[in-house]
Formats: C-alpha cells, sequence, structure tokens
C-alpha cells in the first residue's frame, strides 16, 4: 500500500499495528490491549485525514496508484459475467479505452471506459488512460450496439486527458470528441457516467454525456488539470493548489454549480483503502439508478437529456 | 413574416467603422514581410496579395465580407459574462472581462447576427479572437445555442465561424459543458434538416474543434489556417521531436479528411451561397 503525503500519520499507525500484530503472533507477550487502542486510534486518525480533504488533496486522491481502476470495478461489480469488445473497426484497438457486455444482476448493460495502469508496462499500453481517437470511436461503435439492442450503458470516467499526439492529430481528436458528444446526446437508451478518479476536459466528456453524471467522492472533474491550470494562468507548476481551488473541480463544487447530477460517497479512507466496500456502494447505486431510469419513456428520456445539458452556463443580460 | 420585422435587438449596421483592424497607415505581411498601405491590405480582405497570407479577423469583418451591404442586425447583443466560480489567477476574472470589453469595445467572444447573403437569409455566428483569445465561456456557448435556435425557428441555415484558442479556463467546468449545450442544439437543427455550414478560420483549438466546428454538415477552412484538438507547442512536448511541415494546417486536414473543402476569403460569399442555393434548389 502507497501513502501520499498528508496520510503519512495514518501510515505510521498502520506500520505500529502491523508490528504489534507480529508480536501477538509470536506469543510471548499479550498485546491485545495495544492492538485495540491502535484500531481506534487508525480510526479516528482515518476520520480526520478524510473529513477536511482539500481540494488539491482530493486531485492527489483521484490518483493514488492503490485506487480501483476501470475493468476493477467492472469485474467486481459483473462477478466476472463480462465479455470484453475491441477496436474501432477503423485503425485499431486503443487500450486505454475499455468496454463489452456485462451484467448487474441479471440486468444486461454495456460498460465503457478509460483504463489506466498499475505498473510501468501496464501504464504505457494504458497510455495513462489517455485514449487517441479510434478510443472514442471504439467507444461510440459499442454505445451504438447498446442502443441497438436496447441495453443501457455504463460509462466510467478516469483520464488525464484525451491524448495530445501526433497521429491523435492526424485521425481527428477533435472530431472524435466532437461526433461522442452529439451521438451520446440523441442515443436511445439510458446513459449513466460516473467520475470514477480524474475527469479531464474534453477527453472525459467524451464518454461523459448521460442521463445521470455521478462522481465519487475522491475524484475531480473540469475542463483542465490543476497542474496545467497553473502553467497557464500563473505561468509556473508551482500554483497547482491554488488552481485546484479556484477550479471548483470538486464533486461538491460540480454539484453546486449543477454540472453533475449526484456524489457518491466512498468509504472513510477513500475507494483505494476499501475497494471491496466501494465496488458494492457502486453496485448499489447503478442498480438504483437503472431502475429509475428504465422507467423513462424514450422521448423523454433523451429530450430531458438534451435540455439538461442545454441549461448549463450563466451569463447575464 | 418579414425577415427584418423581427428586430431583437436594434440594428447593427455599417456606420461604426472608425476602427480601422490594422493599426497605422502601412501593413507589413507577417509571413513575406511585403509592405502596402492599410487601405489596400483592407480592400484586399485583410489578405496579402504577394503570398496569400490571411491576417486575421474578427466578426465585423466578417459580417462585412459576407452579408449583403453589410446589413444585418445582431442578436443577443447585451449578453454579457457574470463570474460564477469567482475566479482568481494572477488577476480577477472580472477585472479581465472589464479590460477587454473596454479595449476591444466588444461584449465577449462572439458575435451573432442575421441578414441576407446574395439575398438569402442565414444567420451567422463568428468569434472575436481579440477577446480573450476567443476563449469559449457561457457567453460563448449560450449566444451559438441561441443562435441555432433562431435559426431553427426561421428556417435558416446556420454559418458559425471558429476562430477560437479553445476553452475559457477562468469558467473551467462551465466552460466545458459548451461542448455539450451547442452540440444538443446543432443536434436538434440537424433533426431539421436545415443545413449548418463550419468555418474553420486561424486559429481554432481546443473546445471549439471538440465540438461545433468539427460538427458542420460541411467543414470550410481558409487557407493556412492552423486547426487542432492539441495545440501544437503540446503535441511537440508529447511527441519530443519537431513537428513535420504544415502540420495542423487547413491543407493537412484536407488531406486527413477532416475538411470538406479550402475556400480562400474573396470567394467566401460566392462559395457558401452557392452551397446553400444548391442544398436549397
Ligand atoms: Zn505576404
Amino acid at each position: 500500500m502507497e501513502y501520499l503525503e498528508f496520510e503519512k500519520p495514518l501510515e505510521d499507525l498502520v506500520l505500529k499495528m502491523e508490528k504489534a500484530v507480529e508480536l501477538s503472533k509470536e506469543g510471548d507477550v499479550d498485546v491485545s490491549a495495544t492492538i485495540k487502542d491502535l484500531e481506534k486510534k487508525i480510526e479516528k486518525c482515518r476520520k480526520e485525514i478524510y473529513t477536511n480533504l482539500s481540494p488539491w488533496q482530493r486531485v492527489q486522491l483521484s490518483r493514488h496508484p492503490s485506487r480501483p481502476y476501470t475493468l476493477d470495478y467492472i469485474h467486481a461489480i459483473t462477478k466476472g459475467d463480462f465479455v470484453e469488445l475491441h477496436g474501432d473497426r477503423g485503425v485499431k484497438d486503443d487500450k486505454a479505452m475499455v468496454g463489452g457486455w456485462g451484467t448487474i444482476e441479471e440486468k444486461s448493460v454495456m460498460f465503457i471506459g478509460q483504463q489506466k495502469g498499475r505498473n510501468t508496462k501496464q501504464r504505457q499500453k494504458r497510455n495513462f488512460g489517455m485514449s487517441n481517437p479510434e478510443g472514442y470511436r471504439k467507444a461510440l461503435r459499442l454505445m451504438r450496439m447498446a442502443e441497438k439492442f436496447g441495453k443501457p450503458i455504463i460509462c466510467l470516467i478516469d483520464t488525464p486527458g484525451a491524448f495530445p499526439g501526433l497521429e491523435a492529430e492526424e485521425r481527428g481528436q477533435g472530431e472524435a470528441i466532437a461526433r461522442n458528444i452529439i451521438e451520446m446526446l440523441q442515443i436511445k437508451v439510458p446513459i449513466i457516467c460516473i467520475i470514477i478518479g480524474e475527469g479531464a476536459s474534453g477527453g472525459a466528456l467524451g464518454i461523459g454525456v448521460g442521463d445521470k453524471v455521478l462522481m465519487l467522492e475522491n475524484t475531480w472533474y473540469s475542463v483542465i488539470s490543476p497542474e496545467n491550470c497553473s502553467t497557464i494562468l500563473w505561468r509556473s507548476w508551482d500554483y497547482k493548489e491554488q488552481a485546484a481551488d479556484a477550479l471548483k473541480l470538486t464533486p461538491t463544487d460540480m454539484l453546486k454549480n449543477k454540472l453533475v447530477d449526484g456524489i457518491i460517497k466512498e468509504p472513510v479512507g477513500g475507494a483505494h483503502s476499501f475497494p471491496e466496500k466501494m465496488f458494492r456502494i457502486l453496485k448499489k447505486e447503478l442498480i438504483n439508478q437503472l431502475t429509475e431510469l428504465e422507467k423513462l419513456e424514450t422521448k423523454k428520456l433523451v429530450n430531458k437529456r438534451m435540455d439538461k445539458f442545454s441549461a448549463m452556463g450563466v451569463v447575464k443580460e | 413574416m418579414g425577415w427584418f420585422k423581427r428586430i431583437k435587438e436594434g440594428i447593427t449596421t455599417s456606420t461604426n467603422e472608425k476602427k480601422e483592424t490594422p493599426e497605422g497607415l502601412w501593413y507589413k505581411c507577417p509571413k513575406c514581410k511585403t509592405i502596402i498601405t492599410s487601405k489596400e491590405h483592407k480592400q484586399h480582405l485583410f489578405v496579402c496579395e504577394n503570398c496569400n497570407y490571411h491576417h486575421r479577423i474578427h466578426a465585423k469583418e466578417y459580417f462585412k465580407i459576407l452579408f449583403d451591404k453589410n446589413e444585418f442586425i445582431e442578436l443577443d447583443a447585451k449578453m454579457v459574462a457574470k463570474d460564477p466560480l469567482g475566479f482568481k489567477d494572477s488577476k480577477k476574472y472580472t477585472d479581465r472581462l472589464k479590460q477587454n470589453q473596454k479595449n476591444t469595445g466588444l461584449k465577449d467572444a462572439l458575435t451573432s447576427a442575421y441578414g441576407k447573403m446574395n439575398g438569402e437569409n442565414v444567420v451567422i455566428a463568428c468569434f472575436n479572437f481579440n477577446f480573450i483569445g476567443g476563449s469559449m465561456g457561457s457567453v460563448v456557448g449560450e449566444k451559438i445555442a441561441r443562435a441555432i435556435d433562431f435559426a431553427k425557428e426561421n428556417k435558416s441555415p446556420i454559418i458559425i465561424i471558429s476562430k477560437s484558442g479553445g476553452a475559457r479556463m477562468m469558467e473551467a467546468a462551465f466552460s466545458l459543458m459548451q461542448l455539450a449545450k451547442t452540440s444538443a442544439k446543432l443536434a436538434q437543427l440537424s433533426n431539421k434538416k436545415l443545413p449548418y455550414i463550419s468555418l474553420l478560420t486561424d486559429p481554432t483549438f481546443g473546445g471549439a474543434t471538440a465540438s461545433f466546428s468539427m460538427l458542420g454538415d460541411m467543414n470550410i477552412a481558409e487557407p493556412n489556417a492552423l486547426i487542432g484538438f492539441a495545440g501544437p507547442r503540446v503535441v511537440k512536448e508529447t511527441i519530443g521531436k519537431d513537428l513535420p511541415e504544415g502540420f495542423q494546417t487547413s491543407e493537412f486536414l484536407l488531406e486527413h479528411g477532416f475538411l470538406d473543402l479550402i475556400v480562400e476569403r474573396k470567394n467566401l460569399k460566392t462559395k457558401l451561397s452557392q452551397i446553400l442555393r444548391i442544398i436549397k434548389t
């Protein structure tokens, strides 16, 4: 388990705990009282850290190396009843964008999401969760197929952005995202989008147009990352914390500004500390949302989706 | 119903022409360094006669080129930005807005209007790159949305002239959601079978490219305009080497299949009218 800087007090306690457990195994001394005491301390410490997170700390948590990724959620939620599908039928299979058929408690759905890697090799394979145009086109192909068979779509968003590479430009990164946005607005089946980690700009919105757009508690969603915002507006990398504040990118702010539809609570300590708990929470939420959305008649569903996004923005006349 | 009877915001026609675009009496082409008088340059629609360099111009100039007799009625002329996030970097967003309004005489980075082009009704929404880099915030999104609504209600085609650096960071996620908003309106327009021409001019990047700019029934560009999703500096940093000659130019995009055609500024009005006439016939 890796710990972030602000998690240090927690790490110290956990290390102490591990030692105590070891001692108790040796059986020479009775440490049960110490263990109990440590358990309480750990819980208290966790609460303290996780109830007062700054926007920048949430950004850091959204990128926590132990945080569950798209395929972790899919495998857990479907209990393995998942068939991954590949390719955009034009150029190649983009490994930064995954998708396929799966079931949630007998309900069939199409899963789509950006995929990050856990070690150096995997990270490269997954291109750090940054899709090329073919990733967005694969996603659209799968969404159209879901529409054809009348199955709802679940998009799990976790990307530092669409890939800004040479081939991405040659193959129309902008067009691919634009096409997804306009098609997703009109697709005739329910779409649920969940920000499970990073929601960076057009790269996120390219699979982010849904009837319900929900954010996990320790995630961010905005037009630019705090680091890049700092570089552009403050002309230095050093203002990322101020930028994170200014961008109002936390779930709470995004909900307050009516740019997302809800927040999904994470276990105290974050999704990375208790992934199994997180999977159960998300699964329950998805079942509830799917049940609600299925009640809506198709035309109403699509109009409501369009009206929701059409109403976003604040102007003065 | 008479097209010109629907006056909403009062007529803004050719009177306001005191401010010439390139300052001073002489114009030096940044590409080939040819020097001509500003008057001549203006007569050539701000295009260098020697090397065909298309100088950046804004809504005022495009309206003059496209609308008959420079007659048009501006839509939503009073709309201005709010500061929904209370954004402040080295400067307050509200101060930045005020300064840009003062320097440009504009309210925000987009002007929309309707009028006649070669006798046919048309709605045109055009970016002003001189206003915070033609960045797209709520005002730009809302004005595009309403211009599309106006075209839909009046069964008119619409032309959106893009010239944008992308998102307006000071409106953060509000800016991002304008991509979805404008696209929703375009989807509704498309359902009514009304033509939308996207005219991409130098430069068009980021959020514009990732939404309405690339969603035209026809995507048209001026010659040698830079168009892309990621800016060239970012792409260069990503790949760690120099970019190939002509990367992200109109010609590059045409070759890769993302544009229908490239039209020189002097032919714009004729070509756009021709396309709309053929669709209508
Ligand atoms: Zn020249």
